[in-house]
């Protein structure tokens, strides 16, 4: 179980003073369930995301994991501790093979058969890709399967997602959706994944609007979801523009 | 040759004993070994060190190992090594030199390998550099590589310097035919207060001529790098160097390339990049659960693997 108890994080702001990106949250993950953040741009969720994985520090607040204080545990001794993290623009590297990386995440006692099967269940025909370096000769959709698939291969008690549907192709989206599901019927990973697609809220156990830097919301989708959707309606309405929740 | 000369012998050419096919091998300042095929001679040169490695033409699928190893302290010495390789061949070409140096005094070879490749064949050069020993002296190393490639010739070179030398000057030169192609690849790593230099001339004069020039550096603590290529399109033909420099700690690495078109048709392009560490690579790898130097330790090898 993951908890974020009073997490607050400020930023330096244009005229001295602090910004505040994340505002007093409490908030409490249960094992097992997967749950979509969602909310406008420069709400906080990203930030939220990076404040669990330990890429951000809280201003001050706490982060409980499996009952055990983690909030000034680095980002190496979260991973160990059983978080993966998903980057909403993965990284490049020259001279690291995807089959390295993929090691990396699983292990060094990973057998190759298991990198291959990490790949396909991505999309991804695993002679292809595995030799090839992860730099920009890959595409960002490539990027976005492959950092996928790592989280994967790290198969760890709680999986963060910064929005995993960012820069996918609508063939790799389909397969995304299925590779969520599949994590979350295994039973073994907790999701938390930050996304504005509805079809990906649409199978969440439960969905949390953050606004603000402030929790906005928090219910099951039969709660949340028509009230997201009927606020889109109305920008629907009131600008014509095709909008994303 | 000793465990000190074995172990040079290891760590510049792979070798665990004598290779098959030719090979001369150099410790300390003379020839220790030798071997010749059929097709591939080699004989020591009478006005000065240094051998000529002579290739029949039509030898295919050989190799030639000419490794130098320097153990004693403070020797120094000046070496001409030149390769004939004929018409229509296909073979390797292993070099390479490893300083022990545990005195005080400085330990230096110098070596100019000159390169007449015939036409339609293909040669593989690798050449690694490196250095040990806990001695005060220095670990010097100059080579100078001189290439001519005929009609559609191709010489791939892969040149490593990853550990131990103190101050190298490294500089390739070439003229290409006709339809001839060039690559080389170019891994350095300097570390402690190590300089290296390194350079290259390359004149495109044959028609459909063309050369990728890549190197990949990493400079740690104080030591310094210079990166210099003169890629010159005299003819249709098409250019390309790339250099990617990692700095870590006080280091400092600079890249002045040149490339000058004297022709309409050639197309040249020069692409530099040097900086630290992306910090977002790091914290990918910590993700993973590396720490912070083990991920540091992983971006660098695999940018020099």
């Amino acid at each position: 179980m993951l908890e974020l108890q009073n997490l607050s994080f400020q930023v330096p702001g244009d005229d001295r003073d602090q910004k505040e990106i994340i505002r007093d949250i409490n908030l409490t993950f249960e094992d097992h369930t997967f749950i979509a953040i969602t909310g406008p741009n420069g709400g906080g969720k990203s930030t939220l995301a990076r404040l669990i994985m330990g890429i951000e520090r809280p201003t001050s607040g706490r982060i409980l994991f499996n009952g055990k204080d983690i909030t000034d545990l680095d980002i190496t001794e979260r991973a160990k501790a059983g978080i993966s993290f998903a980057f909403q623009q993965p990284v490049r590297f020259k001279g690291i093979k995807v089959k390295d990386l993929i090691t990396l995440a699983a292990g060094s006692q990973v057998k190759l058969p298991n990198v291959c099967d990490y790949l396909s269940r991505v999309g991804l025909c695993a002679r292809d890709y595995i030799n090839r370096d992860v730099d920009a000769s890959l595409s960002g959709g490539e990027l976005k399967r492959i950092e996928i698939a790592t989280i994967i291969a790290r198969n760890t008690p709680l999986a963060v997602f910064d929005e995993p549907e960012a820069g996918i192709d609508l063939w790799s989206f389909q397969n995304l959706i299925r590779v969520f599901e599949e994590m979350h019927q295994s039973r073994e990973n907790s999701l938390i994944i930050i996304s504005h697609q509805e079809r990906i809220l649409n199978i969440a156990d439960e969905i949390i609007v953050l606004a603000g830097g402030t929790v906005q919301a928090r219910g099951r989708k039969s709660e949340i979801l028509p009230e997201l959707l009927r606020g889109t309606e109305s920008c629907q309405r009131a600008y014509g523009a095709d909008m994303q929740i | 040759m000793d465990e000190i000369q074995k172990n040079l012998l290891e760590q510049v050419a792979g070798l665990h004993e004598m290779p098959t096919g030719a090979y001369n091998i150099r410790a300390d300042g003379k020839s220790v070994d030798r071997a010749t095929t059929a097709h591939i001679d080699i004989v020591s040169k009478d006005d000065r060190q240094g051998i000529d490695i002579v290739i029949k033409p039509g030898t295919k699928n050989e190799s030639v190992h000419i490794p130098v190893v320097l153990s004693e302290s403070g020797l120094t010495e000046m070496v001409y090594n030149d390769f004939y390789v004929g018409d229509d061949c296909d073979v390797t070409i292993v070099a390479g030199c490893g300083i022990h140096n545990g005195g005080s005094e400085d330990s230096r070879h110098d070596g100019v390998h000159s390169f007449y490749i015939g036409k339609n064949s293909h040669v593989k050069y690798v050449e690694k550099h490196y250095g040990s020993g806990d001695g005060k002296g220095g670990r010097i190393m100059n080579p100078e590589t001189v290439v001519e490639l005929g009609e559609n010739s191709f010489l791939e070179m892969e040149t490593v310097q990853i550990k131990g030398v103190d101050s190298t000057k490294r500089s390739t030169s070439a003229k290409l035919g006709n339809g001839a192609r060039l690559i080389v690849t170019e891994k350095l790593m300097t570390h402690g207060s190590q300089t290296a230099e390194t350079s290259f001339q390359v004149d495109l004069d044959g028609e459909g001529s063309s050369a990728n020039i890549i190197s990949r550096s990493v400079a740690r603590d104080d030591s310094t790098q210079m990166f210099l290529s003169k890629i010159n399109g005299n003819n249709r033909c098409a250019g390309h160097s790339e250099c990617d420099g990692i700095i870590m700690d006080n280091a400092k690495i600079s890249a002045v390339p040149e490339i000058t078109a004297n022709h309409l048709d050639a197309q040249l392009i020069h692409e530099a990049a040097i900086g630290k560490i992306a910090g977002e690579q790091i914290t990918k790898l910590m993700t993973l659960g590396l720490t912070e130097e083990e991920a540091e330790a992983q971006i660098v090898n695999g940018f020099l693997k």
